[in-house]
């Protein structure tokens, strides 16, 4: 991405006279890790607990290669997020609904290992998701003002997390998802043998799944950034001053939308499981 | 009213160790109003910073129960009851005596940033336009106050000192992302950023952001957009093409001084270098 104002620039780089930094010097208070006495392993420790649960869930369901659609048999649209875009020739066998133009014949186990990489790598590259795991998992700090007891430190600046900063283009992955689990909730307006067209409870919940999914894009640090946030004079760029207002509230509130559609990813896999296994029975709303 | 217990640490460089003072409670005190009776009473030698008793002067930042915090916005009876309050200097800089830390690193950081370089004036007189929506984005970053907890919060270098000679730090990436998003600047900071301010090193744990007594979002408007215009520069390929074939490529200092319409400033290290001393009585 170019900005306004790269063939003005002065790189200030080879410029920079730097002024030492005086190392050492004793540090006041104990040497304890943390003098905090509230629960502060709480919030590292839920985040733990519920994203281990979604990885070990999702692991579980992306390798079952089964219960992943409901077809016209049972007089409903329905699939999986987890194997949106069903791309393998098992998808046409269950029924896949016209989209077997993609289908890839030697391909035998699941499909949703398939796709599983575009969602996955939007998720972990997300700035969100990287304070929650970097606390959680790595303990790089598990909370403030609470050591991390790592013997040196080095950030994003190396193999592999130096690889964060491609965070833009899994956004792009991300939208191209969005889209095709969007046609998803459209075509779950389809009740086959049903009544054609009408709303079920597997609807509602394949397009709040899509709400959610569009609503934690919108929301993304990357996405305000290139769509105005690296403006330099925004009375140049109106539209792009209106986007930029527009999207600033949604990514105030990114880490409640990436938690909400994490969840509901998981929730919609279950709805459609359960109703693809026969153990319950998609009502129609209307 | 109870008692309150206040567990404050007496030291300085050669050693020092938790002191309590048991204090009568008074209603609607703070941290600091308590500090000051035993400063009256039994510890008349107590050291510790203050100026505005108003969270505007960012003098009386300490650890209080272990957390970064203001003294005088910390109000005694918001802290748990029947406990004592520990209060403990910030952790990240050397102590100077009981709650009075050396806080020039930070002042060392930010001569390191190069200030506004302005284009060339708008007006004959030399003066220049600038519509409101241009400037309210950096007008959050003024806010700060200088109580450099952010930096004390900031595991980088409070877990990890040797970062400290290539880490600036919150505190001047607010500092940064004001001159970065200013409509009249001309100078392209961002590979200065990357190579030499360590803004890859921050890992965006947002600790910065939950102790800012101003409530600027220091994370999610100034370092995360910082990381995404060093993204722009430095780790996007179909940026970099687009510069090549638009030939917006950066040109070195001297092409732009050579044709800039107005004198650009590389960097503000044009003065001596402020002692430890300088910076105390900067911040008092």
């Amino acid at each position: 991405m170019s900005r306004e104002g790269d063939e003005l620039g002065v790189s200030t780089v080879e410029d920079l006279r730097p002024v030492p930094v005086m190392l050492g010097g004793v540090r006041g208070g104990p040497d304890a890790r943390t003098l905090r006495r509230d629960r502060w392993w709480g919030s590292p420790l839920v985040t733990a607990g519920f994203l281990s649960a979604f990885i070990v869930y999702s692991t579980w369901a992306v390798f079952q290669n089964s219960d992943y659609f409901v077809g016209a048999s049972a007089h409903r649209d329905l699939i999986s997020p987890f194997y949106s875009p069903c791309l393998t020739y098992s998808c046409g066998l269950a029924g896949g609904s016209g989209r077997g133009w993609l289908f890839i014949a030697w391909w035998t186990i699941s499909p949703g290992i398939l796709v599983l990489g575009g969602p996955l790598g939007f998720r972990l590259t997300c700035y969100y998701y990287r304070k929650a795991y970097y606390r959680s998992f790595w303990q790089s700090p598990p909370a403030c003002a609470v050591a991390d007891g790592h013997g040196s430190y080095s950030g994003e600046t190396r193999f592999p997390l130096i690889l964060q900063n491609i965070h833009r283009y899994f956004f792009f992955i991300a939208l191209i998802f969005n889209v095709i689990l969007t046609i998803d909730a459209v075509m779950a307006f389809r009740l086959p043998g049903d009544g054609g067209i009408g709303v079920s409870l597997g609807t509602v919940v394949l397009v709040i799944n899509a709400t959610l999914l569009w609503l934690y894009s919108a929301s993304c640090h990357a996405c305000r950034h290139m769509c105005g946030g690296n403006v330099k004079q925004f009375s140049k760029h109106p539209v792009r001053h209106r986007v930029w207002k527009f999207l600033t509230p949604l990514n105030a509130r990114h880490m409640q939308f990436a938690w909400a559609s994490l969840t509901f990813v998981a929730v919609a896999d279950i709805y459609v499981r359960l109703v693809a296994s026969g153990a319950f029975h998609d009502p129609k709303i209307f | 009213m109870a008692d309150v217990t206040m567990t404050v640490w007496r030291g300085d460089p050669s050693g020092g160790a938790f002191t309590d003072y048991v204090m009568p409670a008074v209603e609607g005190e703070v941290v600091l109003d308590v500090l000051h009776r035993i400063q009256a009473g039994p510890a008349p030698d107590l050291a510790c910073r203050w100026n505005c008793k108003a969270g505007k002067c960012g003098s009386c930042s300490a650890e209080i129960n272990g957390r970064p915090a203001l003294m005088c916005m910390t109000r005694v009876d918001e802290l748990p009851v029947g406990e004592p309050i520990v209060v403990a200097p910030m952790r990240t800089f050397p102590i100077i005596r009981d709650l009075v830390t050396d806080v020039s690193f930070n002042y060392t950081m930010a001569r390191q940033v190069p200030p506004l370089a302005p284009r060339a004036p708008d007006a004959p007189d030399g003066t220049y336009r600038m519509m409101q929506i241009d400037v309210e984005r950096g007008q959050e970053f003024r806010k700060c106050i200088e109580c450099f907890m952010c930096q004390d919060v900031c595991h980088v270098i409070r877990d990890h000192e040797e970062n400290k000679t290539q880490y600036a730090g919150p505190r001047m990436f607010i500092r940064f992302m004001e001159l970065e998003s200013h409509p009249l600047d001309t100078n392209d900071r961002r590979e200065l950023l990357r190579q030499k301010m360590g803004l890859g090193m921050c890992n965006i744990t947002k600790c910065c952001t939950e102790v800012c007594p101003e409530h600027i979002k220091i994370t999610d408007n100034a370092i995360i957009p910082l990381k995404e215009r060093v993204v722009d520069s430095a780790y996007d390929p179909v940026a970099w093409l687009g510069r090549k074939i638009l030939r917006r490529t950066k040109r070195s200092a001297a092409e732009a001084d050579a044709d800039a319409p107005a004198k650009t400033h590389p960097t503000s290290a044009d003065g001596p270098t402020p002692t430890p001393t300088a910076g105390i009585a900067a911040s008092s």
